[in-house]
Parts: structure tokens; sequence; C-alpha cells
């Protein structure tokens, strides 16, 4: 099962390929990671989503507690949680295409962020199953360039990580 | 030299802060190598009597020797090495530290800060090589950095699970100068190792352990390095129940008491494999369920029981085995809250469930699955070579293995009773450990007996620490067990490739006795079983002498029992099994 583990850990170089090192040394999946720093320049925080069985996951959690620069691990799917991605598509657009893909666009509520004489530049935020639905709208030969951040996450309500 | 690298008043180099830290965290000896980037780190060592260096002949072995001083003390293990191939030299001793999680400081030099990157001289990321093997690393970059780093890196490789953790410090970062204050403690909201644990878990272990009808304590490296090895005694003596230890775990619950049911795992001894597969309660105490040790996973679940395990490390917990009880903790601390729990309980173990399960283990025993013909008069069998050292020493030794045929039958037949005294490379398996780990042994206890069981594959790893032997006046007595083959791959080339033997026989190997004359050590070649106790007494008996005793020992031995790759642990081959060769080829096939 896919899950979005969110952590904060000490802003320190090489922090990044601490992480990225443990994921492949002990074989776990990455669908994605992103970093950057947080309100307190001294943590970053960084999303993972991944993929696993329960124990799998587990395990994946007590490792990544164990970094020692890792303050704070959170399984988002422990909980209500909300999943955001930006994706950047630059399409084909020319001729009838211009106007196919402003409407698709717009059913996805994309915006159009860059305008050029065979091409738009849509941007387009969501969960990562929204984006894929929108790739999979368009017909695969319109498409000249896709960009992903990858997902970041955040729990609903009252659950926060913070140190 | 610009503006900032001026001494001020009441600051000192990089260089001679390292060495002020060294003194503060009470370090006796320093194991390493000098090299460019460590030339002002050892100007600064050149003028300090606070610890001693010792000079190695290979930065691996200065790593492998702090680890073994520390197996030995308890203490934190301190190496330095230069840039470059001084710290990729260094890294298998790391890795050898980190997978038996020893605690140990490895200092590297690095090239000056504005060369990194550069591809400079004996430039290597050193940060970047050992992340996957230590604990954890730091690379300095600013000379007031040297003294908090430094008590971090103590702190992190002591405390919590031990490990290994590597400072790299670049050049100028030594020669530049800093005031120097050393923190008396450090604070990390990032690391904060759980000491006690859990109370509720722990009361609900002691009552399944009280209801048990089929108990087992299965004990490993976590006990001798928790230094909890008293209070599993007093537990098991407390409960009356079977002990067995892992090959990282031996002399943590003592080899001669009766309640001891010998080692177990892939040579494990029969009554403690089949005590382990068939018990109903088992307490783990410092181990990890890893492959060496309960065979197929699946295999080992196949049968009900219920599981506590205590470890320091959570993700120890549930990694090869689903465990019911778990407990995180220090295994000294959790386990002596069991033994206060024990005393005021009126409830006693089940004592006729405890008898039969008794019964049925002392018939596990008369198999006798360490038992071997020793009838020969002219071939030494490599066993009896270990019993005898056993009975020389008085089990009072400090006994170093390298990896292979020899490691095992070390493991089997010396008698550990205390903790601490048997140093070997479980994880990793590091061929080459055997030499250096004495010298680290024999410098923590001079006056103690230190043997080195080697092969002569293993020896020929690290052969030139004789030179730092003989330097250093360490009287170590090295048992090598000739077999001229890499017995441990002949073994499975016999058993699984039909006798195929593909480079694992050892030829042109040296003359060991002048070889070892050659460094001013003393040399014997024991070729008759006859001969053996006495160049045993002859050599511990040269008590300010390193001894290098080649024993010619029967070429075709095995290690048994096994529990061949794959299988359960009761599915084991014995050495008393009339077909076991045929056993084994057809367990693989």
């Amino acid at each position: 099962m896919k899950h979005i583990i969110s952590l904060l850990m000490e802003n320190e170089a090489g922090a990044l390929s601490r992480v990225a090192g443990l994921f492949s040394a002990r074989g776990y999946n990455i669908e994605s990671l992103t970093v950057a720093p947080t309100e307190d320049a001294t943590l970053s925080r960084m999303t993972i989503v991944t993929s696993g069985s329960d124990d799998v996951i587990e395990q994946i959690i007590k490792q990544l507690n164990k970094l020692v620069d890792v303050v704070k691990v959170l399984d988002l799917n422990d909980g209500r949680h909300i999943e955001r991605e930006l994706m950047l598509v630059k399409v084909k657009a020319t001729g009838a295409l211009r106007d196919e893909m402003k409407r698709i666009s717009d059913i996805f509520r994309g915006r159009i962020i860059d305008v050029a004489d065979g091409s738009y530049t849509i941007e387009l935020t969501g969960s990562g199953s929204k984006l894929d639905a929108f790739l999979e709208a368009l017909d695969k030969t319109v498409i000249l360039e896709t960009v992903r951040t990858g997902a970041s996450g955040i729990g609903r309500g009252d659950r926060i990580l913070k140190v | 030299m610009d503006q900032s690298n001026q001494q001020k008043t009441g600051q000192i180099s990089g260089a001679e802060i390292i060495m002020r830290c060294l003194h503060e965290e009470k370090v006796k000896f320093v194991f390493g190598y000098p090299g460019g980037a460590v030339l002002h780190i050892y100007d600064a060592l050149f003028k300090q009597k606070d610890f001693k260096h010792i000079l190695v002949r290979h930065e691996q072995a200065a790593v492998h020797a702090a680890d073994a001083y520390s197996r030995a003390t308890g203490e934190v293990g301190v190496a330095l090495v230069t840039s470059g191939p001084g710290a990729t030299n260094a890294v298998t001793g790391i890795a050898t530290a980190y997978m038996d999680s020893v605690p140990m400081v490895v200092i590297s030099g690095q090239v000056p800060t504005a060369a990194i990157g550069m591809d400079a001289f004996q430039e290597v990321d050193m940060v970047g090589v050992t992340r996957p093997c230590v604990k954890h690393n730091f690379l300095i970059k600013d000379v007031r950095d040297i003294a908090i780093t430094l008590k971090k890196a103590f702190y992190i490789a002591a405390s919590g699970r031990p490990g290994p953790v590597v400072v790299d410090i670049p050049k100028d970062i030594t020669a530049e100068f800093a005031e120097y204050s050393y923190p008396k403690t450090v604070e990390m909201r990032s690391y904060t190792p759980v000491i006690k644990g859990h109370s509720g878990q722990i009361k609900k272990a002691v009552k399944i352990l009280l209801d048990a009808k089929r108990p087992m304590i299965y004990s490993g490296g976590g006990l001798v390095l928790g230094d909890a090895s008293n209070e599993l005694i007093k537990l098991a003596k407390a409960l009356g129940y079977p002990v067995t230890n892992t090959l990282m775990g031996l002399g943590g619950y003592p080899a001669t008491d009766k309640q001891y049911v010998g080692m177990l795992g892939m040579h494990g001894t029969f009554e403690a494999n089949n005590a382990m597969q068939d018990c109903d309660v088992l307490l783990a105490v410092g181990a990890r369920f890893d492959d060496r040790v309960i065979g197929n996973p699946d295999h080992f679940l196949s049968v009900p029981r219920t599981i506590i395990h205590i470890d320091v490390d959570p993700s120890s917990i549930s990694k090869r085995v689903k465990v019911d009880v778990p407990i995180v903790g220090h295994v000294q601390s959790v386990l002596g809250e069991m033994n206060d729990l024990l005393a005021s309980e009126t409830k006693k173990p089940d004592a006729s469930a405890l008898k039969s399960w008794w019964a049925k283990i002392d018939g596990w025993r008369t198999k006798k699955s360490l038992s071997y013909d020793g009838s020969s008069t002219s071939i030494i069998k490599p066993q009896y070579v270990i019993e005898k050292l056993w009975e020389v020493t008085k089990g009072n030794a400090y006994v170093t293995s390298d990896v292979g045929q020899h490691q095992m039958w070390a493991a089997q037949y010396y008698k550990f009773d205390k903790p601490r005294r048997w140093i070997n490379s479980g994880g990793l398996g590091t061929m080459g450990v055997g030499l250096p780990y004495a010298m680290g042994c024999q410098l923590a206890d001079p006056k103690a007996q230190v043997a080195c069981v080697t092969g002569e594959g293993s020896i020929q790893m690290n052969i030139q620490e004789l030179s730092t032997c003989k330097q250093f006046h360490l009287p170590i007595k090295v048992i090598l067990l000739n077999n001229r083959y890499l017995g441990m791959v002949r073994q499975w080339q016999e058993f699984f490739y039909e006798n195929r033997y593909s480079e694992s026989y050892m030829d042109s190997l040296p003359d060991f006795v002048k070889l070892a004359e050659s460094y001013g050590h003393v040399g014997m070649d024991i070729e008759k079983p006859g001969d053996v106790e006495g160049a045993l007494k002859d050599a511990f008996a040269m008590k300010d002498r390193f001894v290098f005793m080649n024993f010619l020992t029967d070429q075709k031995e095995n290690v048994f029992p096994m529990v061949p790759n794959g299988k359960g642990l009761s599915e084991m081959i014995l050495g008393s099994d009339p077909n076991k060769d045929d056993a084994a080829n057809e367990i693989e096939g």
C-alpha cells in the first residue's frame, strides 16, 4: 500500500543523502521525495511517498527514526491527511488542439501559465491520482514534457508535525 | 598565513583541541597510521602524554584493534587515519564494528577545505563512503566545532545501540586556532536513546515467563554490549530455565553452567536448536533473529510460541520475526526490573512442566552433537586443539578468531564463562580481524592470556601486524589451525558443489615458524596430536613472548552440526550421521 511519510530533520549538509541512502541500501521503494527548509531554518521537512506491506512500512519508520539527524517521523496514512502535488505539463497546442487543451485544463482546474505558438504550459495542483488522471486524459502524442514536484502532505485538523 | 590563522591569547590549534578532547574522554589508546592530512594532528600527538599511540602496519588493523579494545573493555575505541587511502583502508574495520554494534570513534584526515571536491591528492569523500556503515558521521568545517563534534561523536558511539562514528577533519581546520572548552554534556533533539523499558510490557513479560511450559532464554551480543550478564544469570537462576547464547553472545551466560545448552544457530548444538524450535515461550535478549541464528524464518514460525524481545534498538524488533511482547530499553535496566518483579512475585514457574521440558532437553543432549572422532594418533583434530586451549588457559583467556571453520570450532569448544572474552566478527564476517583483535585485547589487559585462533587463509589477511606486535611487545599466542584449505569454503563446496574445490586450496604457504622468527617471535610447528597439549603449555608459559603456533590439522574435517542455508533450525546435519555427506547433497539437491 502507498504511504506518505513526513519527517523533520536537522537542516545539515548530507541529511538528504542519509535518507536516500537508507532507502536504496535496504531496498525500500521511493515513489517521490521532496525536501525543503521550514519556517525554522534549522529544520528541513521531507515528504516521502513509498509503498510496502505494513511490516515494511513499520521498518521504514523505525529505520528513519534511527538516523541521528532525524528529529520526528510521521506516517500521514495513520490518520486523515491532505496530499498535494504540483505538476507542469507542456502540451502541443496547434490548430484544434489549442481549444481542446484549454478545455481539458479547465476541467481539471489547471492554469495555463505559458503560451507559445505551438504549445501551452499547464500548471496543475492536486493529489497524485488527480495528476495521473489528467495525464491519462491527454493523448500521449500531445504531451511534450512533464515535470512533477512529488507529493507534499499535511495532517488534517489538529494533527501537527512540529518539534 | 591569513589573519584568521593568527593565534590569539587563549587559543590553541585544532590539532591540540583534538588532543584535549581525547584526554577529556579518558582515551588510553589511539590506534593509527600517519599521513599528509593528519600531520598537524600527529605533531600535537607527539607533544602529549595522556594516551599511547599504537602504530599499526595497515589502517584496517588500526580500526580492528580499536574495535577489539572496545569489545574487551566496554570503552569507546579510537582510531586515527589519514585521508584518501588511509580512510578507505579503514572502511572494512568500520563496517565490521558497525555490524556488531561496537562503540568507536574514527578520526580521519581530509584534504584542506578549499581542496574538497577538486579531486585533490589523497582525497576521498569519507563521509559519503562510510555513510552506510556508520552509526553517524561528521565532516568538521570550522575549528570552533571540533570540541562539540567530538563530544557528540563519543556520546553517539556509546549510547543507545552502540556503533562507530566517523569524524572527518580537513587538514586546514587542524592548523587553525580557536578557544577550547569541552562541553560536559550534550543534548540532541534528534537523538534521544531509550533506557528504561515500558513497565507495563515488563510486567506482562514476567507473567508470560512464569506461565511457560517449555521456556527458553536466547541472548545475543546486545547482552554483552549492555553489560547485563549478571542480571541474566540472576534471572535464569531464579527461573531455572535453559539458556542459549548466539555467536556474538558467548560468555554472556556461563558456558559451564548446567542450564546452558550451548550456542544455537547454523553451527549450534542439537539441544540448543531443538529447544529454540520447540519452546512455547522465548525470551530474546539483545539478539536479532538473524539468518545464521534461526535459519529459515518461515520454518521457525511454523510452530506457535510467544516471543518476548528486549532490545535497545526498536528497529531490531519484529524485523525478521514478528514478536508478541516487544520491550525497547537497555537490557541491563529491563532485566533488572524483571528480577525485581520476580523477587516480589509469589507465583513460581510450573515445576512439573519444567521437569519434563528439561527431560526432553537432556534427551537431545545425549546426541552429543559436538562429539568428533579423536582416535587418530597421527592427525590433529582442530576441535581437540581448542579443547586443550581451553584446558591450558583454564577458560580464562581472551580468544579472538578470524572467520571460517576455526571460528566455529573456537565458538563451539572453548567454554566461555565470562562476557567480553570472545572477540570475533559475527555480523560482517571479516577475515583478517583475528590478529589485530588480539592486539586490542592484549593492550586492554596486558597481563591476560590472549589467544588468536585463526586459519592460514585469514591470518595472511593481516599478517603484517606481526611487526606491530613486535614493536609493542604483545605476548599474543596465535593458534593457527592450518588445514591448507579455506576450510569453510571447502566444506560448502563438498556439501553443495559436488566436491569442486574451486580456488579453496591454500598453496604456497609461507614457513610460518620462520616468518614469526623473522619478527623476533617464537614459532612452533605442531604436527602430532600427542604434542598439542605440551606445545600449548610451553607457549603460554612464555608469558612475555609472542608465540606463533602452526598446528597442522585434519584437512577434511567439517563443522557440525550444520543447518544448511535456507533450512529450519531443527533440520541439522550431525557429525555422527553416517550419511552426513549424502544428507547435505540431498538437501541442496
